[in-house]
């Protein structure tokens, strides 16, 4: 057995996607064969499926950043985004695909957190696609039962002055959490203070750095 | 074309029906027979149940936010008595909470 023994273990090495090399589902084999299809009889080309597929995915949390930066320092604007995250993302030049987006403030009062139990809806044009633990069952299951634990697995202690309220999106809507402006940032610009506003915060799994709770 | 009318206002409280309807379906079973509160109204909708198999969805159903205290929904739950959990429900998994169970 010397031979086979290592100092490490191989599931550092482990890709962040299982290779997916399993026989097609007859989903993936249907459309696999229909895509073809399309492209042999030249209805679509491959590059234009391609080039939606970089569309579908531009989206980062910047995005949503720059939104919740701009609110935070432009009260009417601020306003806009709460009554219509859509057409506040248009005029800042930010496109989005999904039906509808909310946006959800978080108070001294309460925290809000966002999940989708069944399936990864997500406001992908404002976030970019969705993070690893965003999808998986553990996260969708415990969101919604135990939130305070799961934010404190985060590093996230949520005081129990503070409501929590978790948003399950499961149907139409999608959700965006815009977290308080910490204290101390009054000098910082617009630029500045949408660079603490991370994807998790947007997602209500984390707080810009300086938040101040109730205790 | 013309947009169904609301059946539920702001504060009501309702129940939700637990159709156990096959397919592809959004309400989550943790919340069914589960009472809460119409949080908002979101609009009408079309109705996901059918559009997952190709068809049109419509007429668009009323959809709407459905506030829960997180004890209701957790005998178990570990949190504070405000703690609430949100969710969209279509207005025909919705029955008046005062409604006898049939």
């Amino acid at each position: 057995m010397t031979g086979d023994t290592h100092d490490h273990a191989h599931d550092d090495h482990r890709p962040i996607r299982e290779d997916d090399d399993e026989l097609l589902t007859e989903g993936e084999a249907r459309f696999l064969a229909l895509k073809g299809l399309l492209i042999d009889q030249g209805v679509i080309s491959a590059d234009e499926i391609r080039a939606r597929l970089e569309f579908n995915e531009r989206g980062s949390s910047h995005q949503a950043a720059r939104m919740i930066a701009r609110a935070w320092v432009d009260p009417d604007y601020k306003a806009r985004m709460l009554a219509d995250t859509k057409a506040a993302a248009l005029e800042m030049g930010i496109e989005t695909t999904e039906a509808k987006l909310v946006t959800i403030e978080n108070t001294p009062e309460r925290h809000n957190m966002v999940v989708c139990t069944l399936c990864s809806c997500y406001p992908r044009s404002l976030l970019g696609e969705p993070p690893a633990f965003y999808v998986s069952k553990a996260y969708r299951s415990r969101a919604v039962r135990e939130p305070r634990k799961v934010l404190r697995e985060f590093g996230v202690e949520i005081p129990e002055q503070v409501d929590i309220a978790v948003h399950d999106s499961n149907a139409d809507f999608r959700y965006v959490v815009m977290p308080m402006r910490p204290a101390g940032t009054d000098r910082m610009s617009e630029e500045e203070l949408a660079a603490l506003i991370t994807r998790d915060c947007v997602v209500g799994c984390a707080l810009p750095p300086g938040t101040e709770l109730a205790d | 074309m013309s947009e169904p009318a609301p059946n539920y206002a702001v504060g009501d409280r309702v129940r939700i029906v637990d159709l156990r309807k096959p397919g592809h379906v959004r309400t989550p079973t943790y919340v069914r027979e589960k009472v809460g509160m119409i949080e908002r109204y979101c609009g009408a909708f079309e109705n996901p149940e059918e559009r997952a198999y190709g068809r049109w969805g419509l007429p668009r159903i009323p959809l709407y936010r459905v506030r829960f205290g997180q004890h209701d929904l957790w005998p178990d739950y570990d949190g504070t008595p405000g703690d609430v959990l949100e969710l969209e429900i279509y207005d025909h998994w919705l029955a008046p909470a005062e409604e006898a169970r049939s």
